[in-house]
C-alpha cells in the first residue's frame, strides 16, 4: 500500500486537470470526473482504514540516509499513520458527499468545469498536507488547498463573494506567511525540513529556546488562523457562507481541520514539543473560540452564518480538549473534530437544500418546511441533534468525552465552561429547527417543493454516519480514533508517540 | 481601432519581434539544462510566458486575439500538468512514484537524465501556459459577454 500513497494526491490532481483539459470539449464530464475521483479516494481511504495500514513512501525512490551523526531523510517522505489515515477517510467521505450533492445543486453553466478543477485541487491540497512528512511540503499543499478555496469562495463573483474572498485571501496569506517564517526559523537552526529529523534535532537541543518559542508561536498563530480560532476567526463567517453549499461543507467540514487542527496536532508535538506554556495558549484560544463563536451565532439570522460561527465554537472544543495534554484529551479532540466534520458538512449541505426550497437563507423567511421538504428537513434535524449533543448522536459522545478528559486532567472549571457552551449550542439549534422546519408555513412558501434525491441522499448518508459513529463508537470507532490519538500522545504521557513517529519515518523506505 | 488594440510604436514592435524567438529559446534552454545549471521548468516557463506577454503588449491585442486563444492556452496548461503526472506515475514501473524509469545517459549532458528533462519540459508547459492564461484572463476582463450564472468570464 505505501507505494501507492501518492495516489491520494495524484487522483484528484488527475481529475482536476482532466476537467480543465475537457473544459470546452466535454464540459458535462467535469461533475462525473469529480464524483469518480472522490469515490476512488473513498475506496483507497476505506481500504487503508480497514486494514490499519501504516507506512512511509519516499517520492522518487529516495529514502533514509545514515551519516556519522545518525539517520536523516533524503527526499520527500509521505507518512501514513493512525492520524493521517483517519483524516484521509474524513476527507474522502465528506468530499464524496459534496461532489454528489453538487451534481444537481450547480446548474450546468460555463464556469462549471472550472469549479470542479478547483474542487479537485482543494482535495489534492488537503490530502497532500495530511500525508506530508516534511514541513515544506505541508506548507506547499496547504497553500494549494488555501488558494483553491479562495477561488471557490469567489466562484459566484458577486460583490459580497469577492469581498469575502479578498478578506480570506489576505488573512490566509498572513497565516501562511507566519507558518513559512516558523519553518524558516527551524530550518535556519537545524538545516532540516523533515519533521522526524527536526524532532531528533530539536530534542537534542539544536535549537535554542527563544527561536524554538518563536517558531512555536508562529505555528500556533498560522495554524490557529487556518483553524479560525478566535481571535483569528474574522475571515470565516464571511468566507464560508459566501461559497456554494458543497464548498461551504468542504471548508467548514474539512479545511479548518486538515489545515488547522491536524497540522497543529502533527507539527507541535513532533517538532516543537507541547509544553505547559504552549498548552495554556491553546486552551485560551479554545475557550475564547468556544464561547465567542456560540455567542456571536445567537445574533445571526442567516442560516449559513449561524453554522459558520458554530464552526468557530466547535473548533474551540477541539483545541481545549487537545490542549489538556493527556491521551484522553487528544482522543476526545480528534473524535470531536471528525464528528464535527460529519455533522457540519451535513448542516451546510442541508442549508443549500433549504435555500433551494425556501428561496432564502434567512431563518425569518422560513417556517413549516418539514411538511414541504421532509427528506431535507430530516437531514437537517439529524445534523442539528448531532451538533447540539443529543444522545445517541456522535456529538453527544465526543462532547461527553471532552468533559471527562477535562475533569480527569484536573480542570473542572474548564469542563463547566465547555458544558455551558454546549448548552448554548443546543439553544441555537432548537431555534434553527423551530424557525425553519416547524411553525406556520409562510404563504410565500405554499408552492415549495423537495429537492432532488441526489441532494438529500448525501445529507442523509452523513447523518446516518453521525448516528453510526454515535452508536458504534465503543466498538468500531474507538479503534480508528484510538490509533489516531496513539500517533499524537502516549497513554502514559511520555514521549513514546513522537519516538514512534520518528522510528517509523527513519525505519521506512529503501536505504 | 481601440487604444489597446493598436500596440506600441514601430520601434518597440520591431525590437519585441526580433527578441521574442531568443527569449522563447532561452526559456526552453533553462528547462532543458535545468538538471545541470540553475534553472528548470519553472524559471523556463516564466521566461517563455514573459516573452509572449511582451509580444502581446508590444503588438496590441488585435481583434480580441488574446481572448480568443484563452481556452487553448488553458488546455495547454492542463496538458502540461497531466504530462507531469503521467511521467511521475510511470515511476511506479521502476518502483516508486516519480522514480526515474528511463535509461540514463552520459552524466552532465542534456540527455544524461531524460526523466528529469521530460519533467522539466512538462513544468515549462504548465507554468508558461498558466502564467500566460492569467495574463489573458486579465486582458479579457470585462471584454467578454458575462456568462449566464457568473463564473470564469468575470473572474
Amino acid at each position: 500500500m505505501e507505494r501507492f500513497l501518492p495516489l491520494f494526491t495524484a487522483v484528484p490532481l488527475l481529475a482536476g486537470f482532466a476537467c480543465l483539459l475537457l473544459k470546452r470539449a466535454a464540459p458535462r464530464a467535469a461533475p462525473a470526473l469529480s464524483v469518480a475521483s472522490m469515490a476512488t479516494l473513498l475506496l483507497l481511504a476505506s481500504a487503508a482504514a480497514i486494514r490499519g495500514e501504516e507506512g512511509v513512501a519516499f517520492a522518487g525512490g529516495w529514502g533514509v540516509r545514515s551519516s556519522g551523526e545518525g539517520s536523516f531523510v533524503a527526499g520527500i517522505a509521505l507518512v501514513l499513520d493512525g492520524l493521517s489515515r483517519l483524516f484521509l477517510l474524513l476527507v474522502a467521505v465528506v468530499g464524496t458527499a459534496s461532489a454528489v450533492f453538487a451534481l444537481r445543486y450547480l446548474a450546468p453553466e460555463e464556469g462549471l468545469p472550472l469549479f470542479h478543477v478547483l474542487f479537485n485541487l482543494l482535495v489534492a491540497g488537503m490530502n497532500g498536507a495530511l500525508l506530508a512528512g516534511d514541513l515544506f511540503n505541508l506548507y506547499v499543499f496547504l497553500e494549494v488547498a488555501s488558494l483553491a478555496s479562495v477561488g471557490l469562495v469567489a466562484w459566484r463573483t458577486g460583490g459580497a463573494e469577492v469581498e469575502a474572498a479578498l478578506k480570506y485571501l489576505v488573512l490566509g496569506t498572513l497565516s501562511s506567511a507566519a507558518i513559512l517564517l516558523g519553518i524558516t526559523v527551524l530550518y535556519a537552526a537545524t538545516g532540516f525540513l523533515n519533521m522526524a529529523d527536526l524532532s531528533v534535532a530539536v530534542s537534542g537541543g539544536a535549537v535554542p529556546r527563544v527561536p524554538l518559542l518563536l517558531a512555536a508561536g508562529l505555528f500556533v498563530a498560522g495554524f490557529g488562523m487556518k483553524t479560525a480560532a478566535m481571535p483569528f476567526h474574522a475571515w470565516l463567517p464571511d468566507a464560508h457562507p459566501s461559497a456554494p453549499a458543497p464548498i461551504s461543507a468542504m471548508l467548514s467540514g474539512l479545511l479548518i481541520k486538515t489545515l488547522g487542527i491536524y497540522a497543529l496536532l502533527r507539527v507541535l508535538p513532533v517538532v516543537t514539543g507541547m509544553d505547559g506554556d504552549l498548552r495554556a495558549v491553546l486552551t485560551a484560544l479554545g475557550l475564547l473560540s468556544m464561547w465567542g463563536g456560540v455567542l456571536l451565532a445567537q445574533a445571526q439570522d442567516d442560516l449559513k452564518r449561524i453554522l459558520a460561527y458554530h464552526s468557530v465554537s466547535q473548533m474551540g472544543y477541539v483545541l481545549v480538549a487537545v490542549a489538556c495534554g493527556t491521551w484522553l484529551g487528544v482522543a476526545a479532540g480528534i473524535f470531536h473534530a471528525v464528528n464535527h466534520g460529519l455533522f457540519k458538512s451535513a448542516l451546510f449541505l442541508s442549508s443549500g437544500s433549504l435555500e433551494r426550497v425556501a428561496g432564502t437563507r434567512r431563518l425569518s423567511g422560513m417556517g413549516g418546511l418539514f411538511r414541504r421538504a421532509p427528506a431535507t428537513s430530516a437531514g437537517l434535524l439529524g445534523a442539528c441533534l448531532s451538533i447540539s449533543g443529543v444522545p445517541p448522536f456522535n456529538g453527544f459522545w465526543s462532547k461527553l468525552l471532552i468533559l471527562v478528559a477535562l475533569l480527569s486532567a484536573g480542570q473542572p472549571a474548564m469542563a463547566g465552561l465547555a458544558a455551558g457552551a454546549a448548552l448554548m449550542t443546543l439553544v441555537t439549534f432548537v431555534k434553527v429547527q423551530r424557525k425553519a422546519l416547524f411553525g406556520p408555513l409562510p404563504a410565500r412558501l405554499e408552492g415549495a417543493r423537495e429537492v432532488p434525491a441526489s441532494m438529500f441522499l448525501p445529507v442523509l448518508a452523513l447523518v446516518l454516519l453521525c448516528l453510526a459513529s454515535g452508536l458504534l463508537w465503543p466498538a468500531g470507532v474507538d479503534g480508528l480514533v484510538g490509533s489516531a490519538a496513539d500517533a499524537v500522545a502516549s497513554p502514559d504521557g511520555g514521549p513514546g508517540a513522537v519516538r514512534a513517529y520518528v522510528e517509523r519515518v527513519h525505519g521506512g523506505g529503501p536505504r | 481601432m481601440r487604444r489597446d488594440e493598436e500596440g506600441l510604436s514601430e520601434i518597440v514592435r520591431t525590437v519585441a519581434r526580433e527578441t521574442l524567438a531568443v527569449i522563447l529559446v532561452y526559456g526552453l534552454g533553462l528547462a532543458f539544462y535545468g538538471h545541470l545549471t540553475p534553472g528548470g521548468g519553472f524559471p523556463g516557463g516564466v521566461c517563455a510566458a514573459c516573452g509572449l506577454v511582451m509580444a502581446v503588449l508590444a503588438s496590441g491585442n488585435r481583434s480580441g486575439f488574446v481572448a480568443a486563444i484563452r481556452g487553448r492556452v488553458a488546455a495547454l496548461e492542463a496538458f502540461g500538468a497531466l504530462g507531469y503526472l503521467g511521467v511521475a506515475a510511470l515511476g511506479w514501473t521502476a518502483g516508486q512514484f516519480m522514480q526515474s524509469s528511463l535509461p540514463r545517459g552520459t552524466p552532465f549532458t542534456p540527455e544524461g537524465a531524460p526523466f528529469l528533462v521530460i519533467l522539466n519540459l512538462a513544468v515549462l508547459l504548465k507554468v508558461g501556459a498558466g502564467l500566460f492564461a492569467g495574463f489573458a484572463a486579465l486582458v479579457a476582463f470585462g471584454r467578454e459577454a458575462p456568462p449566464a450564472g457568473g463564473g470564469e468570464g468575470r473572474a
